[in-house]
This record gives C-alpha cells, sequence and structure tokens, in this order.
C-alpha cells in the first residue's frame, strides 16, 4: 500500500504531493493530472498486479514441485508466455491486441505443463530436473522467438511491442487491457487461494498427498492452469520479468510458515509490493531516462538465486 | 468391524510384477507386521492396500468394496498412511501437519470446520503432542517427529492404519515405544493395522500377527512364534540368522562368523 503511494507520488516529472492528491481526486492543472491519472496510475496498479501475479504463481510452482527454487520465470513459464505473446504480435498486427494477453496464457500454460511431465520422468520431481527443463524450455522458446523477429517483417515495425515483451518493463496500452488483466489476476488469486490448503497436503510429495486424500491429477492440473492464467498475464503486461516470484514467497515463508492459504495472500500483497518499488526504481534511478523493471529484478534476484542455489546443494546432490 | 482384504493381488511398476499373487485380510483391533527381505514387496503390498497402486490382477476390497472404485477423498477418510519419509521442505508447524491429515474432509473451499480442529486436537492430545503444537516441525527430535506423522494420521480419523517402516530412524527404545503407542491406538480405537517392519524382533514382540513375503508371495503368517522359525528364516533370508526361543519369545540374532 504504501509502495503504491510512493510509486505515485514519484516519477521522472516532478509534481507536488498536494498537486498528485489533487490530480487524483479530479482537480489540479492540466499537465500533473495528465502524468498522474494517465501514466503514473495505470503503470502503477499494472507494477502491482504483474507483481502480485508472479509471487503467487511461485508460491504455487514452489509448493507442487517442493521446490524453493521454482517460480514461473526459472521454469520456462514466463518464457512460454513470452512466445505466445511475441507471435500473437507477429501474426496478428495491430488487431491482435486482445488476442496477446490469450496466447501469452496458451504459450505459458504448454510450457508450465511440459515442465511439470518433463521434471516427473522417473517418478519424483528433483530440483535438478525442474531447473533443467525450464533451461531447456526458456532457450527452446528463446530460439523461437529470434525465429518469429528475423523472419516477421511486421516486428521490425512494432519492435517497442516486442522489447517490451521480453526486457520486462511494465507498459500499459490502454485502460481496458488494465482491467482485463485485472480480471484475469483476480480470478487467479481466489483459485491460488482455493487449491491452497490441497498445496499444503503436498508437504510430503505427490504420494502422501494422494493418501491424505487429494485427487492428485486434478489439483495438479487446476495448479498448473492458475500458473500460467498468472504469469500469461504477467507476461501480456509486463513481459519477462525474473526473480519476484522467486524471491518474495521464500522471504514471505521464512517469516510467516509455510501454510500455504496465508502465504498466497501474503505472496499477493508482498509482490505486488516489490514489483511497485522495483518499477519505481527502475524509473528514477537514470531519470528522465527508464530502465525496464526487468533489469531490476534480475540485479536483485539473480545474485539471491545463486545463493539460494548454493544452500540447496544437499537437495540437488 | 472394518476388514481390508485382499485377494490374489499381483502388482508392480514394470513388466515384471513386483507382488504374486498375494492375500491378506487386516481387521479392527490388531497390528499386522509385513516382514521379509529388501525386494519382497513389503512397500509395493502397502501401496495398494492403500490404493495408491492399482493390482494388474486381484482385487483389494474396503467391507466389500473394491477400492479402485472409491474416490481418493472416500479412500482416505477410511484409510490412513503414515509416509516412510517424512522430509519437509517448508516450515510447517506440527498442528499444521496434523491438520493435513483431514485433507479429505475438507469441503470444496478448503476450510477446515470444527469438527476437523477438534479431530485436529484429538490427535495432538492422544500422541501428547499439545506442548509441540505450534513448533515447527523441523525443530524436533526423531521421535517426536514420528509422532507427530502419526497424529496426522489419526487425525485422518481412518478406520485402517498402513505404515511403511514406522521406526525406521528411531533408537531400540523410541522403535519399542512407537509400536507399543501403533498397538494401543490399534485396540483404542478399533483401527486395523499393518506396519512393515525390518526389525523381526520387533515385530515378535509387538505384532499380534506376522506375514512372511518372499518375491512377491506370502510364504508364512501366524503369530510371530508360528512364522519366525529357524527354517523359514533360513529359506527367506539365507544362512545367517539364528532364532532364540524362551516360551513365545522370538529373538533373531545374527550368527557370528
Amino acid at each position: 500500500m504504501l509502495s503504491v503511494v510512493a510509486g505515485i507520488l514519484v516519477g521522472a516529472v516532478g509534481i507536488a504531493p498536494a498537486d498528485v492528491v489533487a490530480a487524483l481526486l479530479g482537480g489540479g492543472d492540466g499537465p500533473s493530472v495528465t502524468i498522474v491519472r494517465e501514466l503514473r496510475l495505470p503503470r502503477v496498479l499494472a507494477a502491482a498486479l504483474v507483481g502480485g501475479a508472479l509471487a503467487v504463481a511461485g508460491t504455487l510452482l514452489q509448493g507442487l514441485l517442493r521446490n524453493p527454487l521454482a517460480d514461473p520465470y526459472v521454469t520456462g513459464t514466463s518464457a512460454g508466455g513470452a512466445l505466445g505473446a511475441v507471435a500473437a504480435i507477429a501474426f496478428l498486427g495491430p488487431g491482435g491486441g486482445v488476442l496477446v494477453p490469450l496466447c501469452a496464457f496458451g504459450g505459458a500454460l504448454i510450457a508450465v505443463m511440459l515442465v511439470w511431465r518433463l521434471a516427473r520422468i522417473g517418478g519424483r520431481t528433483t530440483v535438478l530436473a525442474v531447473l533443467l527443463a525450464g533451461i531447456a524450455l526458456s532457450a527452446f522458446a528463446g530460439s523461437l522467438i529470434t525465429v518469429l523477429l528475423v523472419a516477421s517483417d511486421r516486428l521490425a515495425l512494432r519492435l517497442r511491442a516486442v522489447l517490451d515483451v521480453l526486457v520486462g518493463g511494465v507498459s500499459v496500452r490502454s485502460n481496458a487491457e488494465l482491467i482485463v488483466a485485472a480480471i484475469v489476476v483476480v480470478a487467479g488469486l481466489a483459485g491460488a487461494l482455493a487449491l491452497a490448503p490441497r498445496i499444503d497436503a503436498y508437504a510430503f510429495g505427490e504420494e502422501t498427498a494422494a493418501a491424505l486424500g487429494v485427487d492428485t491429477q486434478r489439483v495438479a492440473f487446476g495448479i498448473l492452469l492458475v500458473t500460467a492464467l498468472l504469469a500469461g498475464a504477467a507476461v501480456a503486461l509486463a513481459g519477462l520479468v525474473g526473480f519476484v516470484g522467486l524471491v518474495v514467497p521464500h522471504a514471505l515463508r521464512a517469516i510467516l510458515g509455510a501454510a500455504h492459504r496465508r502465504l498466497v495472500a501474503a505472496s499477493f500483497l508482498g509482490g505486488a509490493a516489490a514489483l511497485v518499488l522495483a518499477d519505481l526504481g527502475a524509473r528514477s534511478a537514470f531519470a528522465p531516462a527508464e530502465m525496464p523493471v526487468g533489469v531490476v529484478t534480475g540485479l536483485v534476484g539473480g545474485p539471491f538465486f545463486v545463493v539460494l542455489l548454493a544452500r540447496q546443494q544437499r537437495v540437488l546432490a | 468391524m472394518t476388514a481390508l482384504v485382499a485377494r490374489g493381488v499381483v502388482a508392480g511398476y514394470g513388466a515384471a510384477p513386483v507382488l504374486r499373487g498375494i492375500d491378506l485380510e487386516l481387521s479392527g483391533g490388531g497390528v499386522v507386521a509385513i516382514l521379509g527381505p529388501n525386494g519382497a514387496g513389503k512397500s509395493t503390498l502397502l501401496r495398494v492396500l492403500a490404493g495408491l497402486l492399482a493390482p494388474s490382477a486381484g482385487e483389494v476390497r474396503l467391507d466389500g468394496t473394491t477400492l479402485s472404485t472409491l474416490s481418493r477423498a472416500a479412500i482416505a477418510r477410511r484409510i490412513a498412511v503414515v509416509p516412510q519419509s517424512f522430509e519437509l521442505l517448508f516450515p510447517f508447524t506440527v498442528r499444521e501437519i496434523v491438520a493435513l491429515g483431514r485433507t479429505a474432509h475438507l469441503g470444496w473451499l478448503g476450510s477446515p470446520s470444527a469438527t476437523d480442529r477438534a479431530a485436529v486436537d484429538r490427535a495432538l492430545a492422544e500422541l501428547d503432542l499439545d506442548s509441540f503444537a505450534e513448533r515447527r516441525i523441523d525443530t524436533l527430535s526423531g521421535g517426536e517427529r514420528q509422532r507427530a506423522v502419526l497424529a496426522m494420521a489419526l487425525a485422518q480419523e481412518a478406520d485402517v492404519l498402513l505404515l511403511d517402516e514406522p521406526t525406521v530412524h528411531l533408537d531400540p527404545a523410541h522403535q519399542r515405544g512407537t509400536l507399543l503407542l501403533i498397538r494401543e491406538l490399534a485396540r483404542a480405537r478399533t483401527l486395523a493395522v499393518a506396519a512393515v517392519l525390518h526389525d523381526l524382533n520387533l515385530a515378535a514382540a509387538l505384532a499380534d500377527r506376522v506375514v512372511l513375503l518372499q518375491d512377491g508371495r506370502t510364504v508364512a503368517e501366524g503369530s510371530a512364534a508360528e512364522v519366525l522359525r529357524q527354517e523359514a528364516l533360513d529359506a527367506v533370508f539365507g544362512k545367517g540368522l539364528r532364532v532364540l526361543e524362551a516360551g513365545e519369545d522370538r529373538a533373531v540374532v545374527p550368527l557370528r562368523p
């Protein structure tokens, strides 16, 4: 909540806090009203949605795979979504606006189902198998994106849109897009909260979950579906934003414990706050030039991931 | 009284079956120990009895109903399984772990009812875990952790309890304590209990009935005194063990070279 306030108050153009409040309430003078209401507010809301969605998706994947190193980015789910989004931009052109999120969801779903299948070869999911499957998928999706970029002259014309997807920058092209994304993310959050107690049952692994009465096939599919919804919405809004889904649930689990209903709710709020702050940093570090937020999360999350990986050595061995 | 009955069960994971025609009957109030060398099919038998692995021939019936016709939740309301390994990755508290036993009783939205909470409290109290309830399970000793997992299975309020090597990480005193506790619970709640055990002496002292498996078949079944005989063990485990007899007591010791 605080970070949302900060995100609206601070920006590339200095505007006095009193003017910001006035602009939000409908008063104030011309340019600052436009900047606050049409640029900053949607962008902060979008960053909150993206951060919340990625953190919840990360929580679900970590619980299902019993793997603290899983998130939509590391597992290649986001890359699948990005491929879907780029394909939509390439093949559908300017008219493809509404289909971009849909294709992002489709790509994310295919990717996350593949990771799930690949990670389970041999009957049990290991941390290593998940990471390797994620690397393979990300590389494959990345190559296909490059093929699309080279092969399609339409993409050259829409380079900015493609770049947004690949680098991870929060960009809101229309209010309609924001509203659709908000509906999808809220639906995903509701699904995640409903699934949470059954994810708890995976604490001792899939077989014990089944012994505890979980219909493991249906629940796993539900988790993957919700994950893809959330990751797809995040990719459609902000492209490839790494590590939010990894760091936020991990940090909150250490504080709040492992029960997933509490963790899902907290991750949504924590992820939203984290990404709004990261986006704020991205906007202000080199103001008036703006960095994509994916750069900030990568700078923070990359080292965090390495530290986690080092601490997981015994699991990997 | 609840009865879980396996008839002519053939089951396995690949082409060659692990279980090759097993009959077994469990009924309320008694503890059956499943014994046998590595690879005999003990854990596989337990998985089939729990409905986690479908037999390729034969069937398992719970009070007359074939297990494979029941949903996972319906089975879990009647049959509880205590897992062999309980390595936890995430910091659940003891109460949260015990509450997992209520998973099969939860509604679609997954919120616990008053009945669920009462079952958890009862299981915690029965295993003397009240003072540990809010502790994280990774801060407990092996014995306390074993009790927590047992409490999870009890909270399930099932009629059948299946345990895969429940004493594997415990010292001898805790091994006896755990099995004694399981036996008392079987009597108090008229549970039908089957436990896979490696320790023949433990089984001899504490099980009501003993089943000896070899190569996916039952080679002997009965009281410990009837099953743990020198010829039977020589045939199943090879000639490295010696059976000492003292009245009804049986002790199996490794032969000196």
